[in-house]
């Protein structure tokens, strides 16, 4: 074979043979690990699978909040203004965890329509809201026809 | 007044911009030798000007001017003197400024040493130079001037700085980023010019490595500093989160990695040359994606500025004008700079091209799993995370497969490699490794991937001794005097690569040998975790400058002896009304010890983390070692030499 010929045989075959590697890879990875997110509203419907890792989200409703006396577990509701589904978790809380505040967990439905959270995650910024949470608060005012916007959700 | 002058400096200095980007360009086609020499006294006017209105928002932040805007936002009377001063890229609009400062720095660094280059390249790459500049002026005086004043309602005092920025890291984290992020726009400045002027040989590559080393070790220092700081600041440990902002600075760092190695061949064997050119354009693409990624708001990441449409659309507007006109040019020119030199298979050409296709690969699935969201919220599928996981599954395989190359490649010899030779030395190389890290993990039941992870360190730091061995014992002359002999690039070279191999040792010990414990403390009360006992001793009330804080006191024993006393504490910033966890860590060679408090729970308990991080400095170790090899590249004696000699 012509060397010139031969030197992009090796160069085309190796550069197949890696991208297909590296797509075979991607693919599986990423069928594996995206984590859709879910409104309050969507879980109550049912239309969140169960017992597979999924975000949700939406504001921590005030005076929800109970905390276990013994361990580190806590349990919480959030809302988008429409539904409200109840989170647990344990563990340490981000520092911007409040009440008033929007929040996305991390974590699987179980049988009983809790969420059993791995992770908790507030912005690192007083003023921000999750956009998920804000487009789910926004959807579920809109289906209620309301006009009335909530002050926090107009980030 | 001083606002004033900044900004109508910074007018100015769009001028000069606008003047270095076109007339050095029509002096090069109408060949006319006094508008080709206007690029050099233009540049450092332009940077004249940035440096001056720089100094004057330094100085509106250091006196509490809060009738500029931009200082009411990000400052605080209360604030101390050198945060005050690191304020200024604590937001959008300065560190914008900052971006700019630097990059005009690189236009002047390149400017200064224009006399290296041919007479008509040169003020074509500082007209390249002076376009990027253009666009970023641009965008700091059009979308986001941090000179807007707040007049006549005055504040009385600034909102504050953002209390997670009131850090040590903040005053070195950014410019050193910056520095290698701005310093890849010099490899692009190189590469469009040689599109332009179709000056493109050997000498070309040879030109552009010094500053593509540079700004490469620059980048490589900025992740690291980044990465160390997000592990001590955000107060639960991780040293790398695969967050989009994170990608977006990696991903640049990934193609430039591929750049120096390609820049390389280039230079040493004339091949490669347009896929170079295409590199070279990319990272700088990459940079400013980045920076898109950063400034727009399209994606949510605990670094993002606030989002703002204009911004955003500016930005992208000028990311697809330079990388569009770029490619534009590349496709029109490239195919006269086709290079015909043959090269063997086992060459070391033939390693480092195999290195170029797994960086691009890299840098590819890092930009896939940064867009996805993007793509996938674009085509209403849904809103969804890609966590760190699909990373670490795609980035590990591919990323151990480049470091066993990576020992191999600067063993091979150009053009093409005796077989005999370079097998026996691998396959000695292989038992060594994998019998050694087999022992450490069989020892301490580490597991498979760590198995393999700390063969592969095994095999690149047995590889690279044998190589410098190899080179320094050939020939007649000592070792000693033959050391000396080798160039600085090689010495940066295999710093480099072992910088590599240590943050490897450093990822995978961190991953497999670290503790890690949640739990519900009172004062009094004792964790034991991974042998060391934890005591928590108090928690007192104290005040900081512009905070409150709850400090605790933990005392670690080890057998019985006192290792550490360590102060977590809890601080409460009284202007943001906001809280913050300061760890409190005991850094170690071979393992740290990090105690940071949660929330109060009731009365006396409160929930504490308790991580002992094993060999977790090695991780940043190899980036300041990954550094000095680049530093050290860049200062090869050979670049000193001017044009023609």
């Amino acid at each position: 074979m012509h060397p010139v010929r031969k030197k992009r045989l090796f160069v085309i075959s190796a550069i197949v043979l890696i991208l297909g590697a590296a797509v075979t890879l991607v693919m599986y990875a990423l069928q594996q690990n995206i984590n859709l997110f879910y409104s309050p509203t969507q879980i109550v419907m049912g239309e969140a699978p169960r017992n597979a890792t999924i975000r949700a989200g939406g504001m921590v409703v005030n005076g929800s909040v109970k905390r276990h006396s013994e361990t580190l577990a806590v349990v919480f509701e959030t809302t988008d203004f429409q539904h409200t589904i109840t989170i647990e978790y344990r563990g340490i809380l981000p520092d911007l965890f409040r009440e008033g505040q929007g929040i996305v967990a991390q974590g699987q439905l179980n049988d009983d329509g809790v969420f059993i959270a791995t992770e908790v995650l507030a912005k690192h910024d007083e003023k921000y809201m999750p956009p998920e949470v804000s487009e789910a608060v926004k959807n579920a005012q809109s289906a209620m026809g309301e006009t009335k916007v909530n002050s926090q959700s107009t980030y | 007044m001083f606002p004033e002058i900044g900004q109508f400096s910074l007018i100015l200095s769009l001028f000069f911009a606008l003047s270095l980007a076109s007339v050095p360009l029509i002096g090069y086609w109408r060949g006319n030798r006094l508008l080709l020499e206007t690029a050099r006294p233009l540049t450092f006017i332009m940077s004249a000007l940035v440096l001056v209105s720089f100094i004057t928002l330094s100085w509106s932040f250091l006196s509490d001017d809060f009738s500029v805007l931009y200082v009411a936002q990000n400052s605080n009377s209360q604030l101390p003197v050198w945060y005050k001063f690191s304020a200024l890229w604590g937001g959008h609009e300065g560190s914008l400024l900052l971006w700019v400062l630097i990059l005009s720095g690189w236009c002047s660094a390149v400017a200064f040493k224009i006399k290296t280059l041919p007479e008509d390249v040169g003020p074509v790459v500082l007209s390249v130079l002076g376009m990027v500049s253009l666009g970023f002026l641009s965008f700091l005086l059009f979308t986001s001037s941090p000179f807007a004043r707040l007049l006549p309602d005055t504040p009385v005092d600034g909102g504050d700085l953002n209390p997670l920025l009131q850090d040590f890291g903040l005053i070195v984290h950014p410019p050193v980023l910056y520095m290698g992020y701005v310093g890849f726009s010099v490899a692009f400045g190189f590469a469009v010019a040689a599109l332009i002027t179709g000056n493109l040989n050997a000498s070309w590559a040879r030109w552009a490595r010094p500053w593509t080393a540079a700004s490469w070790a620059f980048l490589t220092l900025g992740i690291t500093l980044g990465s160390w700081w997000a592990y001590y600041e955000l107060g639960w440990g991780g040293w790398w989160f695969w967050d989009p902002v994170e990608n977006a600075s990696f991903m640049p760092w990934l193609a430039g990695t591929a750049l120096l190695h390609s820049l390389a061949v280039t230079e040493k064997r004339g091949v490669f040359k347009s896929w170079t050119v295409l590199l070279a354009i990319f990272t700088f693409s990459l940079s400013l994606l980045g920076a898109f990624l950063v400034r727009s708001g399209v994606l949510t990441s605990v670094h993002s500025f606030a989002a703002d449409p204009t911004r955003g659309i500016f930005i992208l507007v000028l990311l697809l004008v330079l990388v569009g006109g770029s490619l534009l040019l590349y496709a029109i020119r490239a195919a006269e700079v086709r290079s015909s030199v043959s090269f063997g298979a086992s060459g070391r050409e033939a390693w480092l091209l195999l290195n170029n296709i797994l960086l691009t690969v890299l840098t590819l699935t890092v930009l896939l799993g940064t867009l996805y969201p993007l793509i996938f919220d674009a085509l209403n599928l849904g809103k969804i995370s890609v966590g760190a996981p699909y990373f670490n599954s795609v980035f590990t395989p591919i990323a151990l497969l480049l470091m066993v190359f990576m020992a191999v490649g600067p063993l091979s010899k150009w053009h093409q490699t005796k077989l005999s030779v370079f097998l026996k030395v691998c396959s000695i190389a292989l038992i060594v490794a994998v019998l050694s890290a087999g022992g450490i993990v069989y020892r301490y039941d580490f597991g498979v991937i760590a198995w393999l992870s700390l063969a592969v360190a095994f095999w690149v730091v047995f590889l690279s001794c044998a190589d410098w061995f190899g080179k320094v014992s050939a020939g007649t002359k000592g070792i000693i005097p033959r050391a000396r002999q080798l160039p600085r690039n090689y010495y940066g070279m295999i710093l480099a690569h072992l910088g590599m191999v240590v943050t490897l040792v450093g990822i995978v010990l961190v991953s497999v040998n670290s503790h890690e414990s949640m739990l519900r403390l009172s004062p009094g009360d004792k964790a034991t975790v991974a042998g060391y006992d934890f005591m928590f001793d108090r928690i007192e009330q104290v005040s900081g400058p512009n905070y409150l804080s709850s400090k605790g006191q933990f005392t670690v024993y080890k057998s019985g002896k006192v290792v550490a006393i360590l102060h977590p504490e809890k601080r409460f910033f009284t202007t943001r009304q906001q809280v913050m966890t300061e760890a409190a860590l005991d850094a170690g060679f071979t393992r740290d010890l990090y105690v940071s408090l949660g929330e109060r729970l009731d009365d006396s308990a409160w929930g504490v983390r308790i991580y002992v991080k094993s060999f977790v400095r090695w991780i940043w170790l190899g980036g300041l070692l990954m550094m000095v090899g680049g530093l050290l590249a860049a200062f090869d004696k050979r670049y000193r030499k001017r044009a023609g000699a």
